[in-house]
């Protein structure tokens, strides 16, 4: 069985989808494609479809929050990590979403294994998905409110004590009781 | 009397939760009432931590397992976002608990790939010694605690003494047994002490007739056939799909492994195989991790002999790592960067790296955002853990309640690495 | 007829009811099956071979919470976690002890942050904390003979006053 010879992803996508790149960065030896959010399904079953491309193994969805002064398209980017296991290379996809409506489809259909990375960023970063399956929160408990890795919401930092505060916190502090 | 108040009808009334929400995860006969619905968890002999499974049972069969995660959720990512890039080596150890030093690596990997930093060849053969160690430990805690899960007790006391003497050599390292943080962005923490490689030499004189003794007490054991061949069968293309890496992946026979496929830190230089089962069963997985402890006492001999005798086990790259002790009594310039570093840290682009290796359980990613000053804007991780569970429905299926306990332990989760 | 020809050459041992009770709850303490964290790998270690806790009368672990009499919190406890141990610690039956493993359960340790419960004895009442991240396992026997230490000081009439007047 021959194997086809590996082909440019950047250039494969941008003749494919002309619409849907919006940018390319090279940095460290790794590609990120900036992709229209509207587009990713499609592209990522293109991506993992297509002779010579055969990115078939999602490894890992992350979300980042560029808050608060962000020179970016948009407040919240969603990155896809991509491993083709034949040509031994990886492709970033990455979409820029608005602060007030964050909404990408979901790449369950293509990789079902997506479905708790998804779960995660939409729990942890407030990114919905839309036409996920399952959307309840995974890692907070259900009653949790806010997204606690968006950047402004606050770290929850506690004083530590020292012999000089130690009266003042532990009459704020609870304690067990029997 | 405790009784009647439970079937009290207006306590039932009170009840504000509504089945509505487990429609479409449970199948339509667990709302009818057909099969049983069973929560497993989080306190659990088992479940190896917090794991919290709901299992739609009909009788003593699995119909559907719902896994529950988050009952570890640290904030580790959150955290890391508040220090310098050099601190965040200490939180990293403790996401996987049981092979801190690939959670160190993969970090420190992604670390140098975003400010652009050269590791010196004897740190990188260095550090392939501590990542081996570690699989070395963490396949001796995975393979007591699956032992015990399914009744060999005596396998647990066996590997744990083997570990201590990992631990021992981890403690010489770097002071701590569990979590070393020895491995830093730039090389490695200090230099290996003098009674580390003699240390090192007879635990791998002493360490394969001990796989030769868990062999005799398992490999070939019936009992342990019986409870694992054809149990938790996963084929090829779904654990693919599924996200599953590491040595449960191989499990189903795909032979990809990052230290082979995609090597890093001089791994394309070493020779070793690996494992590859065809099953895909539980049988398979707990062969694989057995024969991987081989292929790394090799990898380990291989690796004495590769490590330079002399040369520095860090890079000299004053901007990003501190200089010795010795020279702040002569240099200002050392006092100064010695300064600025642990005070400040130092800062990376506003740019995203992802960088992966090959840890005891799979590939473990690490995905870190600059901002251009000295703190991280996102680290994340993709860990191995968490896609297994979510792969674990699909194992699970149709098994008796006992088998599920098999596939838990032969997927080998943390659930510090799940939950981060 | 004393009691000494009644026993033989067996001889009698005199003790107070305290010392003989403590003594009892010191020499075979079960504890909880339950690990949360990295201590929990740390506790299996004190467990297993090389430190051998069932020096202590401790090998026996129930995975119930209703047999057990230690509560051994090994790791870190997070929000989402602290009902299930609070609802573990209740249906432990008296008398009860728990201990604090690890700077995590003992303060919050190196997360201070939203998700973690900055000590579990905001949720539980706690007898002896072990320092270390995570502790040695000779720094957690060293807990549990501290425990035992405390344990020996422990008086039934207390406890029965404390009964009768419910405080």
């Amino acid at each position: 069985m021959s194997v086809p010879t590996a082909i440019d992803p950047v250039e494969a996508v941008k003749k494919a989808f002309p619409q849907a790149v919006e940018d390319v960065v090279e940095y460290g030896g790794e590609t990120t494609l900036v992709l229209n959010p509207d587009y990713v399904p499609a592209v990522a079953k293109y991506l993992r479809d297509t002779p010579g491309l055969i990115y078939n193994f999602l490894s890992d969805i992350s979300a980042v929050d560029y808050y608060p002064d962000y020179n970016r398209p948009g407040r919240f980017g969603v990155s896809y990590h991509l491993l083709s296991m034949l040509y031994k290379r990886r492709l970033r996809l990455k979409v820029y979403l608005p602060e007030d409506e964050p909404v990408v489809e979901t790449v369950t259909g293509v990789w079902p294994g997506a479905n708790w990375p998804e779960r995660e960023v939409m729990d942890m970063m407030g990114v919905d998905f839309k036409g996920h399956p399952d959307k309840r929160r995974i890692l907070m408990p259900e009653d949790w409110q806010g997204h606690p890795h968006r950047r402004d919401y606050p770290l929850g930092y506690e004083m530590p004590m020292f012999s000089f505060n130690v009266d003042e916190i532990i009459k704020h502090k609870p304690r067990a009781k029997e | 009397m405790a009784l009647q108040t439970a079937g009290n009808s207006e306590q039932m009334s009170e009840w504000q939760g509504s089945l509505d929400e487990l429609k479409g995860l449970v199948s339509e006969r667990a709302i009818t009432g057909e099969t049983m619905l069973l929560n497993m968890g989080p306190h659990h002999p088992s479940t190896h931590g917090v794991l919290r499974l709901l299992l739609e049972l009909d009788g003593e069969e699995v119909v559907s397992c719902l896994p529950d995660v988050g009952y570890l959720h640290t904030g580790i990512e959150k955290t890391i976002e508040s220090k310098s890039y050099e601190k965040g080596v200490t939180l990293t150890d403790r996401i996987d608990y049981l092979s801190p030093m690939s959670n160190n690596m993969a970090y420190c990997m992604a670390v140098e790939k975003l400010v652009g930093l050269e590791v010196p060849k004897r740190a990188q053969i260095m550090r392939v010694i501590c990542m081996e160690l570690t699989r070395i430990n963490s396949h001796l805690v995975w393979l007591g605690t699956h032992a015990i899960d399914m009744g060999a007790m005596s396998v647990l006391l066996y590997a744990f003494r083997e570990r201590e003497r990992v631990l021992q050599m981890f403690e010489m390292l770097s002071g701590q047994r569990l979590m070393g943080s020895y491995i830093r962005p730039g090389g490695v923490w200090r230099d290996f002490p003098e009674a580390f490689l003699p240390a090192l030499e007879s635990f791998l004189e002493y360490f394969p007739p001990r796989i030769d003794e868990y062999e005799r007490l398992l490999t070939n054991n019936p009992l342990w056939i019986d409870r694992t061949q054809g149990v938790g069968v996963i084929e090829p293309e779904k654990a693919l799909a599924w996200g599953m890496t590491g040595p449960s992946l191989r499990g189903s026979g795909v032979a990809w492994d990052l230290r082979k496929s995609m090597p890093y830190s001089s791994y394309d230089e070493f020779d070793f195989n690996v494992p590859v089962g065809e099953h895909g069963d539980v049988y398979d997985r707990f062969y694989i991790r057995i024969l991987e402890l081989r292929e790394s006492v090799k990898i380990l001999k291989q690796a004495i002999q590769k490590l330079p005798a002399k040369g520095p086990f860090r890079s000299e790259d004053r901007k990003f790592v501190p200089p010795p002790r010795s020279e702040l009594g002569q240099s200002m310039e050392a006092v100064i960067h010695h300064f600025k570093l642990w005070t400040e840290g130092f800062s990376a682009p506003d740019q995203e790296v992802y960088s992966a290796i090959e840890s005891p359980r799979g590939e473990v990613g690490v995905y870190i955002h600059g901002t251009g000053g000295n703190k991280p804007r996102r680290v994340h991780f993709k860990t191995p853990s968490f896609m297994h569970i979510s792969a674990m429905p699909l194992m699970s299926q149709g098994h008796l309640i006992a088998d599920l306990v098999a596939i838990i332990g032969s997927v080998d989760i943390v659930l510090g690495d799940c939950d981060r | 007829m004393g009691i000494s020809s009644k026993l033989g050459n067996l001889g009698v041992v005199t003790t107070t009811l305290d010392q003989a009770i403590n003594w009892g709850r010191t020499g075979a303490m079960w504890p909880l099956l339950f690990g949360l964290a990295c201590c929990a790998i740390e506790y299996m270690a004190t467990q297993a071979s090389s430190y051998d806790l069932s020096r202590f009368g401790m090998e026996l672990n129930r995975a119930t919470p209703r047999q057990s009499d230690l509560l051994i919190v090994s790791g870190r406890l997070t929000r989402k976690m602290a009902p299930v141990v609070r609802q573990l610690y209740d249906q432990m039956a008296d008398p009860k002890w728990v201990i604090a493993m690890g700077d995590c359960a003992s303060c919050g340790g190196v997360y201070n942050n939203y998700a973690v419960v900055q000590g579990c004895d905001e949720i539980i009442p706690v007898d002896v904390y072990v320092a270390g991240c995570p502790p040695r396992p000779e720094q957690l026997l060293h807990g549990i003979m501290t425990l035992h230490e405390k344990i020996k000081g422990e008086s039934i009439r207390d406890w029965a006053v404390r009964e009768t007047l419910k405080i």
